[in-house]
């Protein structure tokens, strides 16, 4: 125990000097999550107040044939500018992506509408480009309320109310809280954490062993008068140190960082006070084990440090796997769940996030079987490191 | 004392030592010469336990090394090829931290680094950090670090290896002072005239095999060649023809 304490000092002083870690553990990690997150929210705030209440500019050909349709579509604050020459010249701009959508009114559109016949109007866009998508379903919308319009007058017309051809008045009632709301949004958030709390170990994961070894100073200390396993956990547990600073400051960051978000302009408030805070820290905590066991167990196997590097980089991206596949299936948290490490965690922070109830099991769960996994992969870690291939 | 008894060691198809025996006894300084890939850097590593041999064995002051490999470990102090140091600790940080490992007591740590800092006299650089030390700098203080717990038992894998004549000749005066001490001093090189003017017995390996253990005249008589050179290429010859 107690040269495992001194090897445990020695690492967290070691790499208390060394800048490359301190950067990665005290300043990338905790700072790559909320930047990251300031951004994307600023700019779906962006992309969702652009709609209807910004004008946008429409492109559309044959304008003087329908006079009244431009200034339909003007009062919807549509700016109609003058298109391309001709129908074939709008197509090859809208594939060529220098227009997003164009419409066409064909010469005979005036004489069609006075005959009650359907007008022909031609709306082109692409629809695999799905930000030029929003433009063309605003015009879409635009048209679509046009023609309801002229149904509506021609019925009044003929002593018909326009009534008669709405059948069904339906009206969309969202239950989602604005907690509820934030959730799909913060559920991101809990990646951050995990990607911060993996950062903040990863070079001392690295320095422990590979750099270790391509120093040239691994077989003077394994000659010394110690076992392995002391050195090899007097090493994690270093690791973890880094790995539980880094997860603690990424949790600050966020929750300075989120003060400044205009969350309540996308309808969402996030259940993220100093109390969750801390609840955050003791969820995520377990997780820190099997960090620090999978880094070192990964960058005791490398070569060099360069390869090592290579390697851990994959580990920081393996934690997204399990949170990627439920979220694209949309399930909902279940009991099976909370056996899954990194995908326990980020359920109940969506949870706690989205202030509903958490389940006092699930996090037993999830607290126990993480913890679990991390000791079985310290223990494997721990026996690797007795093996003679360790020198190279 | 270290006894070496017919160890054995292949890596893969490689077989590295095929039966090495040789004895270094207490007060002396024994060599192990060889040229390249001979085995040298194997063998040692066997008798400070990081490797075990497939046969064989091998006792550090009685004890095994493969049996008990912790307290044959305590009783050495082992200098690898190319042992390198932690560049963010100062030269004294790093020896400190060997000591401490070594389970030296906490209040007699500071005084037992001062003492082998003077010793190897490298007081001048102790409490700079090591990162951008030279070869010669890096080398005293692995030995210092390597001497810091006060092993009986001294190994030593090529200690001279990119020293310039000031180092190597400091390093010289301290293996003499360690012997005058009373410990059992090992170690290797391929430099001829550095094992010839330093050991008291000398162990020439080739392919894996002991092809003369014996003091330097010894090696002169049996091999019949006045120059130890010679002897030295006439003994690896030996063992080649067999």
């Amino acid at each position: 125990m107690r040269t495992l304490l001194i090897v445990f000092a020695k690492e967290v002083l070691d790499n208390f000097r060394d800048r490359r870690t301190l950067i990665s553990a005290l300043v990338m990690g905790p700072l790559f999550g909320p930047i990251l997150f300031a951004f994307v929210i600023n700019l779906s705030i962006e992309r969702s107040l652009s709609d209807a209440d910004q004008s946008m500019e429409l492109s559309l050909i044959g304008a003087e044939h329908a006079p009244n349709l431009v200034r339909f579509l003007e009062s919807r604050n549509l700016d109609i500018v003058a298109g391309p020459a001709g129908r074939d010249a709008a197509i090859a701009a809208v594939k060529a992506g220098t227009l997003d959508v164009v419409v066409v009114v064909p010469g005979e559109f005036g004489a069609q509408l006075a005959d009650g016949i359907p007008a022909k109007i031609e709306l082109i866009s692409d629809q695999a480009n799905t930000q030029a998508e929003r433009d063309a379903r605003r015009a879409r919308d635009a048209l679509r309320a046009y023609g309801q319009e002229l149904a509506a007058i021609r019925l009044v017309a003929r002593g018909v109310s326009p009534l008669v051809v709405r059948p069904i008045d339906l009206d969309d009632i969202d239950v989602s809280t604005p907690s509820g709301r934030s959730g799909i949004l913060l559920g991101m958030m809990s990646y951050f954490f995990i990607f911060a709390l993996l950062m903040g170990g990863m070079y001392l994961a690295i320095d422990t062993t590979a750099g270790e070894r391509e120093r040239g100073s691994l077989e003077p200390l394994l000659a010394l008068p110690v076992t392995r396993d002391q050195l090899m956990l007097g090493k994690i547990a270093a690791t973890c140190v880094f790995m539980a600073l880094s997860l603690l400051l990424s949790l600050c960051s966020f929750y300075v960082a989120l003060k400044f978000m205009p969350f309540e302009q996308l309808g969402m408030t996030p259940n993220f006070g100093p109390s969750v805070v801390v609840a955050a820290f003791f969820i995520l905590a377990p997780f820190i084990l099997i960090g620090a066991s999978v880094m070192t167990l990964v960058a005791s196997f490398t070569k060099s440090y360069k390869e090592a590097q290579t390697w851990l980089s994959i580990v920081l991206i393996a934690p997204t796997l399990p949170i990627l596949i439920v979220s694209i299936l949309t399930l909902r948290p279940q009991f099976e769940f909370m056996f899954v490490p990194s995908l326990s965690q980020h359920l109940l922070l969506v949870d706690m996030v989205k202030n509903e109830p958490v389940n006092m099991l699930h996090v037993a769960v999830s607290v126990g079987s993480t913890l679990a996994i991390g000791a079985l992969l310290t223990w494997i870690c721990a026996r690797l490191y007795r093996r003679e291939g360790l020198l190279g | 004392m270290i006894v070496v008894n017919d160890i054995y060691k292949s890596f893969g198809a490689v077989r590295a030592v095929r039966g090495v025996s040789f004895a270094a006894p207490d007060g002396k300084i024994t060599g192990l010469l060889g040229p390249n890939g001979a085995g040298k850097s194997t063998t040692l590593r066997v008798l400070y336990t990081v490797m075990k041999p497939d046969r064989g064995s091998a006792m550090i002051d009685g004890v095994d090394v493969v049996a008990d490999s912790l307290a044959a470990r305590r009783r050495i102090g082992a200098l690898p090829h190319g042992a390198g140091l932690y560049p963010h600790l100062s030269a004294r940080e790093n020896i400190a931290y060997y000591a401490s490992i070594c389970g030296l007591e906490k209040g007699h740590i500071d005084d037992k680094v001062e003492s082998i800092v003077e010793l190897l006299e490298i007081s001048d650089f102790a409490d700079r950090r090591t990162k951008g030390f030279s070869q010669g700098q890096r080398t005293k203080v692995a030995l210092a670090r390597a001497l810091v717990h006060d092993p009986q038992n001294i190994i030593l894998d090529e200690p001279s290896n990119g020293l310039d004549v000031m180092a190597t000749r400091s390093l010289r005066e301290l293996i003499l002072k360690l012997r005058d001490a009373g410990r059992c001093v090992l170690f290797s090189s391929h430099v001829m005239q550095e094992v010839a003017a330093l050991c008291d017995d000398i162990v020439i390996i080739a392919s894996g095999r002991v092809a003369i253990d014996d003091t330097a005249d010894g090696i002169r008589n049996r091999t019949g060649c006045d120059d130890l050179e010679d002897a030295f290429v006439r003994a690896i010859h030996m063992v080649g023809l067999e």
